[in-house]
Protein backbone atom coordinates (compact mmCIF):
# COMPACT_ATOMS: atom_id res chain seq x y z
CA UNK A 1 0.00 0.00 0.00
CA UNK A 2 1.08 3.29 -0.68
CA UNK A 3 2.16 5.89 2.06
CA UNK A 4 0.25 9.41 1.88
CA UNK A 5 1.74 12.41 1.33
CA UNK A 6 1.90 12.91 4.92
CA UNK A 7 3.71 10.12 5.80
CA UNK A 8 6.44 10.02 2.81
CA UNK A 9 6.84 13.89 1.72
CA UNK A 10 9.92 13.04 -0.34
CA UNK A 11 8.57 10.78 -2.44
CA UNK A 12 5.47 13.38 -2.89
CA UNK A 13 8.23 16.05 -3.72
CA UNK A 14 10.16 13.67 -6.12
CA UNK A 15 6.80 12.99 -7.88
CA UNK A 16 6.01 16.81 -8.13
CA UNK A 17 9.69 17.40 -9.85
CA UNK A 18 9.02 14.13 -12.05
CA UNK A 19 5.72 15.12 -13.69
CA UNK A 20 6.70 18.16 -14.45
CA UNK A 21 9.38 17.27 -16.24
CA UNK A 22 7.09 13.70 -17.72
CA UNK A 23 4.30 16.33 -18.63
CA UNK A 24 6.08 19.10 -20.50
CA UNK A 25 8.20 16.76 -22.21
CA UNK A 26 4.99 14.79 -23.11
CA UNK A 27 3.08 17.88 -24.74
CA UNK A 28 6.44 18.89 -26.40
CA UNK A 29 7.17 16.02 -27.96
CA UNK A 30 3.50 16.69 -29.64
CA UNK A 31 5.27 19.50 -31.76
CA UNK A 32 7.17 16.65 -33.54
CA UNK A 33 7.52 17.20 -37.28
CA UNK A 34 5.12 20.60 -37.21
CA UNK A 35 6.78 22.85 -35.91
CA UNK A 36 6.75 26.61 -37.63
CA UNK A 37 10.31 26.01 -38.93
CA UNK A 38 12.67 23.18 -39.61
CA UNK A 39 15.09 24.70 -36.35
CA UNK A 40 11.90 24.83 -34.45
CA UNK A 41 11.15 21.23 -34.81
CA UNK A 42 15.03 20.38 -33.49
CA UNK A 43 14.96 22.23 -30.43
CA UNK A 44 11.66 21.16 -29.32
CA UNK A 45 12.72 17.53 -29.51
CA UNK A 46 15.59 18.34 -27.77
CA UNK A 47 14.15 20.08 -25.27
CA UNK A 48 11.31 16.85 -24.73
CA UNK A 49 14.51 14.89 -25.04
CA UNK A 50 15.89 16.73 -21.59
CA UNK A 51 12.73 16.56 -19.70
CA UNK A 52 11.96 12.72 -20.33
CA UNK A 53 15.30 12.21 -19.20
CA UNK A 54 15.08 14.43 -16.38
CA UNK A 55 11.65 12.61 -15.59
CA UNK A 56 13.56 9.17 -15.27
CA UNK A 57 15.89 10.83 -12.73
CA UNK A 58 13.58 12.00 -10.72
CA UNK A 59 10.63 9.26 -10.90
CA UNK A 60 13.62 6.86 -10.80
CA UNK A 61 14.45 8.20 -7.13
CA UNK A 62 10.68 8.45 -6.65
CA UNK A 63 10.56 4.84 -7.00
CA UNK A 64 13.66 3.97 -4.48
CA UNK A 65 12.48 6.39 -2.28
CA UNK A 66 8.46 4.39 -1.80
CA UNK A 67 10.10 1.17 -1.48
CA UNK A 68 7.45 -0.58 -3.44
CA UNK A 69 9.63 -1.87 -6.26
CA UNK A 70 8.13 0.59 -8.93
CA UNK A 71 10.19 1.68 -11.99
CA UNK A 72 10.38 5.21 -13.20
CA UNK A 73 8.47 3.72 -16.01
CA UNK A 74 6.20 2.16 -13.51
CA UNK A 75 5.17 5.38 -12.03
CA UNK A 76 4.83 7.28 -15.57
CA UNK A 77 2.77 4.43 -17.36
CA UNK A 78 0.93 2.73 -14.32
CA UNK A 79 -0.87 5.76 -12.31
CA UNK A 80 -4.12 7.48 -12.08
CA UNK A 81 -4.91 11.12 -12.64
CA UNK A 82 -5.00 11.75 -9.22
CA UNK A 83 -2.05 10.16 -8.28
CA UNK A 84 -0.27 12.70 -10.89
CA UNK A 85 1.82 15.95 -9.22
CA UNK A 86 2.58 18.48 -12.38
CA UNK A 87 1.78 21.90 -12.17
CA UNK A 88 -1.51 22.06 -14.30
CA UNK A 89 0.07 24.87 -16.45
CA UNK A 90 1.83 22.10 -18.14
CA UNK A 91 -0.73 20.11 -18.86
CA UNK A 92 -3.04 22.29 -20.49
CA UNK A 93 -2.92 21.56 -24.32
CA UNK A 94 -0.65 23.53 -26.46
CA UNK A 95 -2.50 25.83 -28.17
CA UNK A 96 -0.45 27.99 -30.60
CA UNK A 97 3.49 27.99 -30.94
CA UNK A 98 3.17 31.25 -28.90
CA UNK A 99 1.59 29.78 -26.09
CA UNK A 100 3.77 26.81 -25.87
CA UNK A 101 6.69 29.26 -25.40
CA UNK A 102 5.09 31.30 -22.99
CA UNK A 103 4.20 28.31 -21.35
CA UNK A 104 8.03 27.26 -21.66
CA UNK A 105 9.38 30.72 -20.16
CA UNK A 106 6.98 31.19 -17.04
CA UNK A 107 7.86 27.26 -15.94
CA UNK A 108 11.99 28.16 -16.37
CA UNK A 109 11.83 31.12 -14.89
CA UNK A 110 10.51 29.25 -12.17
CA UNK A 111 12.96 26.36 -12.70
CA UNK A 112 16.39 28.28 -12.83
CA UNK A 113 16.52 29.37 -9.50
CA UNK A 114 14.61 26.21 -8.03
CA UNK A 115 17.14 23.95 -8.82
CA UNK A 116 20.06 26.89 -8.41
CA UNK A 117 18.69 26.01 -4.61
CA UNK A 118 17.93 22.52 -4.84
CA UNK A 119 21.84 22.20 -5.31
CA UNK A 120 22.47 22.74 -1.30
CA UNK A 121 19.64 20.36 -0.64
CA UNK A 122 20.94 18.44 2.37
CA UNK A 123 19.33 15.21 0.34
CA UNK A 124 22.62 15.05 -2.05
CA UNK A 125 20.61 12.72 -4.68
CA UNK A 126 18.26 15.69 -5.03
CA UNK A 127 21.27 17.86 -5.43
CA UNK A 128 23.21 15.84 -8.07
CA UNK A 129 20.19 15.38 -9.97
CA UNK A 130 19.31 19.12 -9.80
CA UNK A 131 22.35 19.63 -11.03
CA UNK A 132 22.17 17.98 -13.99
CA UNK A 133 18.75 19.58 -14.47
CA UNK A 134 20.39 23.04 -13.80
CA UNK A 135 22.20 22.91 -16.99
CA UNK A 136 19.34 22.05 -19.29
CA UNK A 137 16.96 24.29 -17.51
CA UNK A 138 19.81 27.46 -17.73
CA UNK A 139 19.55 26.92 -21.63
CA UNK A 140 15.83 26.53 -21.62
CA UNK A 141 15.74 29.72 -20.54
CA UNK A 142 17.66 31.40 -22.39
CA UNK A 143 16.19 29.74 -25.20
CA UNK A 144 12.34 30.72 -24.53
CA UNK A 145 13.05 34.35 -22.77
CA UNK A 146 14.47 34.78 -26.67
CA UNK A 147 11.38 33.34 -28.22
CA UNK A 148 9.09 35.11 -26.05
CA UNK A 149 11.18 38.22 -26.25
CA UNK A 150 11.01 38.16 -30.23
CA UNK A 151 7.37 37.12 -30.33
CA UNK A 152 6.39 39.64 -28.12
CA UNK A 153 8.47 42.53 -30.44
CA UNK A 154 8.10 40.55 -33.97
CA UNK A 155 4.54 41.83 -35.62
CA UNK A 156 1.00 43.34 -34.63
CA UNK A 157 -0.13 39.58 -34.59
CA UNK A 158 2.38 38.09 -33.12
CA UNK A 159 1.94 40.47 -30.17
CA UNK A 160 -1.46 39.98 -29.81
CA UNK A 161 -1.09 36.04 -29.77
CA UNK A 162 1.47 36.66 -27.10
CA UNK A 163 -0.57 38.63 -25.29
CA UNK A 164 -3.55 36.17 -25.47
CA UNK A 165 -1.29 33.57 -24.13
CA UNK A 166 -0.15 35.37 -21.11
CA UNK A 167 -3.75 36.30 -20.38
CA UNK A 168 -4.31 32.28 -20.74
CA UNK A 169 -1.63 31.49 -18.43
CA UNK A 170 -1.36 33.74 -16.03
CA UNK A 171 -4.03 32.33 -13.86
CA UNK A 172 -2.03 28.76 -13.88
CA UNK A 173 1.36 30.35 -13.19
CA UNK A 174 0.76 31.31 -9.29
CA UNK A 175 0.02 27.28 -8.94
CA UNK A 176 3.60 26.94 -7.83
CA UNK A 177 3.94 29.36 -4.79
CA UNK A 178 0.97 27.98 -3.26
CA UNK A 179 2.89 25.77 0.11
CA UNK A 180 1.43 22.71 1.58
CA UNK A 181 2.37 20.94 4.18
CA UNK A 182 4.83 18.53 1.45
CA UNK A 183 6.83 22.06 0.96
CA UNK A 184 6.94 22.78 4.68
CA UNK A 185 8.68 18.76 5.73
CA UNK A 186 10.84 19.53 2.30
CA UNK A 187 11.66 22.98 3.82
CA UNK A 188 12.43 22.02 7.57
CA UNK A 189 14.02 18.63 6.31
CA UNK A 190 16.79 20.98 4.09
CA UNK A 191 15.77 19.16 0.95
CA UNK A 192 14.45 22.14 -0.67
CA UNK A 193 13.39 25.56 -0.45
CA UNK A 194 9.71 26.79 0.16
CA UNK A 195 8.75 28.03 -3.28
CA UNK A 196 7.03 30.45 -2.54
CA UNK A 197 10.47 31.91 -1.25
CA UNK A 198 11.04 32.21 -4.91
CA UNK A 199 8.17 34.70 -5.84
CA UNK A 200 10.08 37.60 -6.39
CA UNK A 201 13.21 35.94 -7.95
CA UNK A 202 10.19 34.57 -10.27
CA UNK A 203 8.64 37.75 -11.16
CA UNK A 204 11.47 39.98 -11.60
CA UNK A 205 12.67 37.24 -14.64
CA UNK A 206 9.13 37.65 -15.45
CA UNK A 207 8.77 41.18 -15.29
CA UNK A 208 12.03 42.18 -17.21
CA UNK A 209 11.37 40.06 -20.46
CA UNK A 210 7.51 40.41 -20.55
CA UNK A 211 8.81 44.24 -20.67
CA UNK A 212 11.07 43.66 -23.33
CA UNK A 213 8.57 41.95 -25.26
CA UNK A 214 6.27 44.65 -25.15
CA UNK A 215 3.84 43.02 -22.98
CA UNK A 216 1.92 44.10 -20.10
CA UNK A 217 2.29 41.78 -16.62
CA UNK A 218 -1.41 40.39 -15.85
CA UNK A 219 -2.99 42.15 -12.41
CA UNK A 220 -4.52 39.51 -11.35
CA UNK A 221 -3.24 37.46 -8.57
CA UNK A 222 -5.41 34.39 -8.30
CA UNK A 223 -3.93 31.09 -9.00
CA UNK A 224 -5.78 28.04 -9.95
CA UNK A 225 -4.34 25.02 -8.26
CA UNK A 226 -4.93 21.55 -7.63
CA UNK A 227 -2.44 19.81 -10.43
CA UNK A 228 1.05 19.65 -7.37
CA UNK A 229 -1.39 18.45 -5.04
CA UNK A 230 -3.34 15.80 -7.37
CA UNK A 231 -6.69 17.24 -5.53
CA UNK A 232 -8.33 18.17 -9.27
CA UNK A 233 -6.11 18.24 -12.07
CA UNK A 234 -7.81 19.49 -15.39
CA UNK A 235 -10.11 17.24 -18.10
CA UNK A 236 -6.87 17.45 -20.15
CA UNK A 237 -4.54 15.18 -18.15
CA UNK A 238 -7.17 12.06 -18.18
CA UNK A 239 -6.48 12.30 -22.10
CA UNK A 240 -2.77 13.00 -22.45
CA UNK A 241 -2.78 9.71 -19.78
CA UNK A 242 -5.34 7.69 -22.07
CA UNK A 243 -2.48 8.17 -24.94
CA UNK A 244 0.73 7.94 -22.92
CA UNK A 245 -0.42 4.62 -21.00
CA UNK A 246 -2.16 2.92 -24.19
CA UNK A 247 0.65 0.33 -24.57
CA UNK A 248 1.50 -0.30 -21.07
CA UNK A 249 -2.49 -0.53 -19.80
CA UNK A 250 -3.21 -2.81 -22.98
CA UNK A 251 -0.36 -5.11 -22.42
CA UNK A 252 0.46 -5.63 -19.31
CA UNK A 253 3.09 -7.43 -17.70
CA UNK A 254 5.00 -6.93 -21.50
CA UNK A 255 8.79 -5.99 -21.94
CA UNK A 256 9.42 -3.00 -25.06
CA UNK B 1 15.36 5.41 -52.33
CA UNK B 2 14.21 8.86 -50.74
CA UNK B 3 15.57 10.30 -53.95
CA UNK B 4 13.24 7.51 -56.45
CA UNK B 5 12.72 8.33 -60.35
CA UNK B 6 14.62 11.65 -60.45
CA UNK B 7 14.72 12.41 -64.08
CA UNK B 8 18.41 14.14 -65.53
CA UNK B 9 18.35 15.21 -69.24
CA UNK B 10 16.23 11.79 -70.43
CA UNK B 11 18.57 11.78 -73.53
CA UNK B 12 21.13 9.14 -72.20
CA UNK B 13 24.47 10.40 -71.19
CA UNK B 14 25.82 13.13 -73.73
CA UNK B 15 28.60 11.93 -75.54
CA UNK B 16 32.03 13.50 -75.59
CA UNK B 17 31.92 15.18 -79.24
CA UNK B 18 28.51 17.01 -77.78
CA UNK B 19 30.12 18.36 -75.10
CA UNK B 20 31.84 22.00 -74.94
CA UNK B 21 35.33 22.28 -73.54
CA UNK B 22 34.35 23.12 -70.39
CA UNK B 23 31.90 20.26 -70.33
CA UNK B 24 34.52 18.00 -71.00
CA UNK B 25 36.38 19.67 -68.69
CA UNK B 26 34.23 18.76 -66.05
CA UNK B 27 33.47 15.32 -66.88
CA UNK B 28 37.41 14.57 -66.61
CA UNK B 29 37.14 15.90 -62.99
CA UNK B 30 34.60 13.51 -62.18
CA UNK B 31 36.17 10.86 -64.34
CA UNK B 32 39.08 11.39 -61.65
CA UNK B 33 37.04 10.90 -59.01
CA UNK B 34 37.04 15.13 -58.10
CA UNK B 35 34.89 17.11 -55.96
CA UNK B 36 32.65 19.47 -57.58
CA UNK B 37 32.37 22.07 -55.10
CA UNK B 38 29.66 25.06 -55.31
CA UNK B 39 31.55 28.11 -57.17
CA UNK B 40 33.18 25.66 -59.78
CA UNK B 41 31.86 25.27 -62.99
CA UNK B 42 28.89 22.92 -63.66
CA UNK B 43 26.64 21.98 -66.56
CA UNK B 44 23.54 23.60 -65.93
CA UNK B 45 21.67 19.82 -66.45
CA UNK B 46 24.18 18.31 -63.63
CA UNK B 47 23.12 21.37 -60.98
CA UNK B 48 19.03 21.18 -62.21
CA UNK B 49 19.12 17.19 -61.28
CA UNK B 50 21.49 17.36 -58.53
CA UNK B 51 18.28 20.27 -57.00
CA UNK B 52 16.16 17.47 -57.69
CA UNK B 53 17.65 14.43 -56.20
CA UNK B 54 18.81 16.56 -52.87
CA UNK B 55 15.51 18.55 -52.72
CA UNK B 56 13.54 15.14 -52.77
CA UNK B 57 15.75 13.61 -50.18
CA UNK B 58 15.24 16.51 -47.58
CA UNK B 59 11.57 16.57 -48.23
CA UNK B 60 11.72 12.84 -47.54
CA UNK B 61 13.93 13.27 -44.14
CA UNK B 62 11.21 16.04 -43.53
CA UNK B 63 7.81 14.24 -44.09
CA UNK B 64 9.12 11.11 -42.91
CA UNK B 65 9.34 12.66 -39.53
CA UNK B 66 5.13 12.09 -39.19
CA UNK B 67 4.95 8.55 -39.57
CA UNK B 68 7.21 8.18 -36.60
CA UNK B 69 6.30 11.31 -34.88
CA UNK B 70 2.52 9.28 -34.43
CA UNK B 71 4.00 7.41 -32.35
CA UNK B 72 6.17 9.10 -30.25
CA UNK B 73 2.95 10.49 -27.56
CA UNK B 74 2.54 6.07 -27.41
CA UNK B 75 6.24 5.09 -26.78
CA UNK B 76 5.65 2.33 -24.48
CA UNK B 77 8.47 3.48 -22.15
CA UNK B 78 10.55 6.54 -21.27
CA UNK B 79 13.68 4.99 -22.79
CA UNK B 80 11.97 4.24 -25.90
CA UNK B 81 10.26 7.62 -26.39
CA UNK B 82 13.58 9.48 -25.54
CA UNK B 83 14.91 7.21 -28.48
CA UNK B 84 12.66 7.84 -30.60
CA UNK B 85 12.41 11.22 -29.81
CA UNK B 86 15.97 11.43 -30.41
CA UNK B 87 15.84 9.88 -34.16
CA UNK B 88 13.17 11.87 -35.56
CA UNK B 89 15.31 14.73 -34.30
CA UNK B 90 17.95 13.61 -36.49
CA UNK B 91 15.49 13.29 -39.50
CA UNK B 92 15.13 17.00 -39.17
CA UNK B 93 18.31 17.60 -39.02
CA UNK B 94 19.18 15.57 -42.08
CA UNK B 95 16.52 17.45 -43.47
CA UNK B 96 18.50 20.52 -42.70
CA UNK B 97 22.12 19.79 -44.04
CA UNK B 98 20.30 18.46 -47.06
CA UNK B 99 18.28 21.68 -47.62
CA UNK B 100 21.72 23.68 -46.75
CA UNK B 101 23.63 21.47 -49.59
CA UNK B 102 20.44 22.38 -51.81
CA UNK B 103 21.49 25.69 -50.81
CA UNK B 104 24.63 25.58 -52.75
CA UNK B 105 22.47 25.22 -55.81
CA UNK B 106 21.34 28.46 -56.14
CA UNK B 107 17.94 27.27 -54.77
CA UNK B 108 16.27 28.55 -51.55
CA UNK B 109 14.72 26.31 -48.61
CA UNK B 110 11.54 28.37 -48.93
CA UNK B 111 11.59 27.99 -52.44
CA UNK B 112 12.01 23.88 -52.53
CA UNK B 113 9.69 23.89 -49.33
CA UNK B 114 7.18 25.33 -51.61
CA UNK B 115 7.89 22.88 -54.64
CA UNK B 116 6.81 20.25 -52.13
CA UNK B 117 3.42 21.56 -50.94
CA UNK B 118 2.36 22.61 -54.33
CA UNK B 119 3.17 18.70 -55.25
CA UNK B 120 5.80 19.99 -58.02
CA UNK B 121 8.39 18.22 -55.86
CA UNK B 122 8.11 14.49 -54.13
CA UNK B 123 9.27 12.83 -51.31
CA UNK B 124 9.98 8.65 -50.70
CA UNK B 125 6.96 6.60 -51.59
CA UNK B 126 7.73 4.46 -48.24
CA UNK B 127 6.36 8.08 -46.09
CA UNK B 128 2.71 7.55 -47.39
CA UNK B 129 2.26 4.03 -45.57
CA UNK B 130 0.24 3.97 -42.19
CA UNK B 131 2.38 3.30 -38.67
CA UNK B 132 -0.44 1.49 -37.45
CA UNK B 133 1.36 -1.06 -34.11
CA UNK B 134 4.50 -0.10 -31.81
CA UNK B 135 6.11 -2.99 -34.23
CA UNK B 136 5.83 0.14 -36.65
CA UNK B 137 8.38 1.48 -35.38
CA UNK B 138 10.72 -1.42 -35.43
CA UNK B 139 9.87 -1.95 -38.94
CA UNK B 140 10.10 1.53 -40.32
CA UNK B 141 13.88 1.62 -38.28
CA UNK B 142 15.04 -1.54 -39.24
CA UNK B 143 13.87 -1.86 -43.08
CA UNK B 144 13.38 1.81 -43.69
CA UNK B 145 16.48 3.13 -42.65
CA UNK B 146 18.25 -0.21 -43.57
CA UNK B 147 17.08 0.50 -47.17
CA UNK B 148 18.09 4.42 -46.95
CA UNK B 149 21.66 2.63 -45.71
CA UNK B 150 22.33 0.85 -48.54
CA UNK B 151 21.80 3.56 -50.93
CA UNK B 152 23.35 6.23 -49.34
CA UNK B 153 26.57 4.87 -47.90
CA UNK B 154 27.67 5.08 -51.75
CA UNK B 155 26.41 8.21 -51.99
CA UNK B 156 29.04 8.99 -49.63
CA UNK B 157 31.41 9.22 -52.73
CA UNK B 158 29.42 11.36 -55.13
CA UNK B 159 30.52 13.84 -57.07
CA UNK B 160 28.96 17.16 -55.67
CA UNK B 161 30.61 17.88 -52.42
CA UNK B 162 28.43 19.37 -50.00
CA UNK B 163 26.03 16.47 -50.84
CA UNK B 164 28.28 13.75 -50.11
CA UNK B 165 29.74 15.77 -46.71
CA UNK B 166 26.07 15.37 -46.00
CA UNK B 167 25.92 11.68 -46.31
CA UNK B 168 28.81 11.27 -44.33
CA UNK B 169 27.03 13.01 -40.98
CA UNK B 170 23.74 11.40 -42.20
CA UNK B 171 25.08 8.06 -42.72
CA UNK B 172 26.66 7.45 -39.32
CA UNK B 173 23.08 8.39 -37.66
CA UNK B 174 21.04 6.08 -39.73
CA UNK B 175 22.78 2.77 -38.78
CA UNK B 176 22.22 4.05 -35.60
CA UNK B 177 17.99 4.23 -36.23
CA UNK B 178 18.58 1.16 -38.38
CA UNK B 179 19.73 -0.81 -34.90
CA UNK B 180 17.21 1.10 -32.53
CA UNK B 181 14.29 -0.14 -34.93
CA UNK B 182 15.85 -3.93 -34.97
CA UNK B 183 16.31 -4.07 -31.03
CA UNK B 184 12.90 -3.09 -31.11
CA UNK B 185 11.90 -5.70 -33.44
CA UNK B 186 14.09 -8.53 -31.30
CA UNK B 187 12.00 -7.47 -28.03
CA UNK B 188 8.54 -7.80 -29.71
CA UNK B 189 9.35 -10.47 -32.14
CA UNK B 190 12.19 -12.62 -30.43
CA UNK B 191 11.05 -12.04 -26.90
CA UNK B 192 7.86 -11.04 -26.96
CA UNK B 193 4.65 -11.99 -25.60
CA UNK B 194 1.78 -13.61 -28.19
CA UNK B 195 0.23 -10.47 -29.05
CA UNK B 196 3.99 -8.46 -29.34
CA UNK B 197 4.97 -11.72 -31.80
CA UNK B 198 1.73 -11.03 -33.90
CA UNK B 199 2.56 -7.59 -34.06
CA UNK B 200 5.96 -7.43 -35.33
CA UNK B 201 5.21 -10.15 -38.19
CA UNK B 202 1.91 -7.95 -39.35
CA UNK B 203 4.41 -5.16 -39.11
CA UNK B 204 7.15 -6.83 -41.55
CA UNK B 205 4.13 -8.24 -43.76
CA UNK B 206 2.52 -4.13 -44.22
CA UNK B 207 6.58 -3.10 -44.71
CA UNK B 208 8.55 -5.11 -46.73
CA UNK B 209 7.53 -4.69 -50.12
CA UNK B 210 7.11 -1.09 -49.67
CA UNK B 211 10.90 -1.22 -48.47
CA UNK B 212 11.63 -2.85 -51.61
CA UNK B 213 9.83 -0.37 -53.52
CA UNK B 214 11.89 2.43 -52.06
CA UNK B 215 14.71 1.33 -54.52
CA UNK B 216 12.42 2.35 -57.45
CA UNK B 217 11.71 0.38 -60.54
CA UNK B 218 14.62 -1.29 -62.43
CA UNK B 219 16.58 1.48 -63.92
CA UNK B 220 18.95 -0.97 -66.04
CA UNK B 221 17.67 1.09 -69.37
CA UNK B 222 17.06 4.07 -67.53
CA UNK B 223 18.56 7.24 -70.02
CA UNK B 224 17.98 9.36 -66.80
CA UNK B 225 20.15 7.09 -64.76
CA UNK B 226 22.54 6.65 -66.67
CA UNK B 227 23.32 9.79 -67.10
CA UNK B 228 23.20 10.17 -63.29
CA UNK B 229 25.98 7.64 -63.00
CA UNK B 230 28.14 9.34 -65.40
CA UNK B 231 27.67 12.36 -63.47
CA UNK B 232 28.48 10.09 -60.07
CA UNK B 233 25.35 11.48 -58.54
CA UNK B 234 23.61 7.96 -58.65
CA UNK B 235 26.11 5.25 -57.88
CA UNK B 236 24.90 1.95 -58.09
CA UNK B 237 21.46 0.89 -60.15
CA UNK B 238 18.40 0.74 -58.17
CA UNK B 239 19.00 -3.37 -58.49
CA UNK B 240 21.87 -3.67 -57.20
CA UNK B 241 21.04 -1.94 -54.19
CA UNK B 242 17.30 -3.85 -53.75
CA UNK B 243 19.64 -6.90 -54.30
CA UNK B 244 21.90 -6.07 -51.54
CA UNK B 245 19.10 -4.96 -49.16
CA UNK B 246 17.54 -8.41 -49.75
CA UNK B 247 20.37 -10.18 -49.06
CA UNK B 248 21.14 -8.61 -45.41
CA UNK B 249 17.76 -8.49 -44.69
CA UNK B 250 16.54 -12.22 -44.89
CA UNK B 251 19.04 -13.78 -42.88
CA UNK B 252 17.79 -10.35 -40.15
CA UNK B 253 14.54 -11.63 -40.41
CA UNK B 254 15.50 -15.34 -39.75
CA UNK B 255 16.98 -14.07 -36.84
CA UNK B 256 13.80 -12.71 -35.54
CA UNK B 257 11.86 -16.00 -36.58
CA UNK B 258 9.67 -13.80 -38.77
CA UNK B 259 8.72 -14.91 -42.21
CA UNK B 260 9.16 -12.62 -45.67
CA UNK B 261 5.75 -12.44 -47.27
CA UNK B 262 6.76 -13.73 -50.38
CA UNK B 263 6.11 -17.55 -51.25
CA UNK B 264 8.99 -17.27 -54.35
CA UNK B 265 12.03 -15.68 -51.83
CA UNK B 266 14.79 -18.49 -52.26
CA UNK B 267 18.50 -19.09 -51.83
CA UNK B 268 20.38 -19.09 -54.47
CA UNK B 269 23.48 -21.38 -54.49
CA UNK B 270 25.07 -20.46 -58.06
CA UNK B 271 24.38 -16.67 -58.07
CA UNK B 272 24.65 -16.40 -54.28
CA UNK B 273 22.16 -14.05 -53.79
CA UNK B 274 18.32 -14.92 -52.88
CA UNK B 275 15.54 -14.84 -55.43
CA UNK B 276 12.54 -12.81 -54.19
CA UNK B 277 9.17 -11.18 -56.25
CA UNK B 278 9.16 -7.84 -57.31
CA UNK B 279 6.93 -5.67 -55.77
CA UNK B 280 3.41 -4.56 -56.97
CA UNK B 281 5.19 -1.64 -59.34
CA UNK B 282 1.09 -0.62 -60.47
CA UNK B 283 1.12 0.50 -56.32
CA UNK B 284 4.21 2.03 -56.15
CA UNK B 285 3.22 4.28 -59.60
CA UNK B 286 -0.51 4.97 -57.57
CA UNK B 287 1.92 5.69 -54.14
CA UNK B 288 4.22 8.57 -55.96
CA UNK B 289 1.52 9.92 -58.21
CA UNK B 290 -0.88 10.79 -55.05
CA UNK B 291 -3.14 7.74 -54.33
CA UNK B 292 -0.75 6.36 -51.34
CA UNK B 293 -2.64 5.80 -48.18
CA UNK B 294 -1.07 8.65 -46.64
CA UNK B 295 -0.34 11.17 -49.10
CA UNK B 296 -3.20 13.66 -48.77
CA UNK B 297 -2.71 13.27 -44.66
CA UNK B 298 0.69 13.71 -45.00
CA UNK B 299 1.06 16.84 -47.24
CA UNK B 300 -1.84 18.24 -45.42
CA UNK B 301 -0.19 17.85 -42.52
CA UNK B 302 2.84 19.52 -43.58
CA UNK B 303 1.18 22.57 -45.47
CA UNK B 304 -1.15 23.00 -42.08
CA UNK B 305 2.17 23.03 -40.11
CA UNK B 306 3.86 25.68 -42.74
CA UNK B 307 0.25 28.08 -42.54
CA UNK B 308 -0.19 27.78 -39.02
CA UNK B 309 3.81 28.54 -38.07
CA UNK B 310 3.71 32.01 -41.00
CA UNK B 311 3.13 34.59 -38.27
CA UNK B 312 5.85 32.95 -35.69
CA UNK B 313 8.64 33.20 -38.94
CA UNK B 314 7.17 36.80 -40.38
CA UNK B 315 7.25 37.63 -36.04
CA UNK B 316 10.96 36.31 -36.33
CA UNK B 317 12.00 38.08 -39.04
CA UNK B 318 10.80 41.73 -38.29
CA UNK B 319 12.25 41.18 -34.45
CA UNK B 320 15.32 40.51 -36.19
CA UNK B 321 14.84 43.54 -38.10
CA UNK B 322 13.89 46.12 -35.56
CA UNK B 323 16.69 44.44 -33.10
CA UNK B 324 19.37 45.50 -35.88
CA UNK B 325 18.02 48.85 -36.61
CA UNK B 326 18.03 49.54 -32.75
CA UNK B 327 21.83 48.38 -32.82
CA UNK B 328 22.12 50.79 -35.33
CA UNK B 329 20.82 53.56 -34.14
CA UNK B 330 22.41 53.36 -30.91
CA UNK B 331 25.74 53.30 -32.51
FE1 LIG C 1 17.47 10.49 -42.12
FE1 LIG D 1 15.65 8.33 -42.71
FE1 LIG E 1 16.94 7.62 -40.03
Amino acid sequence: MTLSAAENPLFEFLLRQGDNALVLGHRTSEWCGVAPVLEEDIALANMALDLIGQTQLWLGYAGEVEGAGRTADDLAFLREVYDYRNLLMLEVPNGDFGRTQMRQFLFDAFQVPWLTRLQDSTNTRVAEIAAKCLKEALYHLDRSSHTVIALGDGTEESNRRMSDALTFLWPYSGEVFKVDATDHAMAEAGVAPLPSDLHSVWLETVERVLTEACLTLPEGTFAQSGGRTGFRHTEHLGHMLAVMQTLQRSYPGAAW
Amino acid sequence: MYAQMVKSTGKGVQSRDDMSPEDKAFQDRIDRGEKIEPKDYMPEAYRKTLIRQIGQHAHSEIVGQLPEGNWITRAPTLERKANLLAKVQDEAGHGLYLYCAAETLGVSRDELVEMLHSERMKYSSIFNYPTLTWADMGAVGWLVDGAAIMNQVPLQRTSYGPYARAMVRICKEESFHQRQGYHIMIKMAKEGTADQKRMAQDALNRFWYPALMMFGPSDKDSVHSAQSMAWKIKINTNDELRQKFVDETVPQAEFLGLTIPDENLRWNDETGHYEFSEPDWSEFFEVISGNGPCNAERLSTRRKAWDDGAWVREAMLAHARKSQKRSQAAE
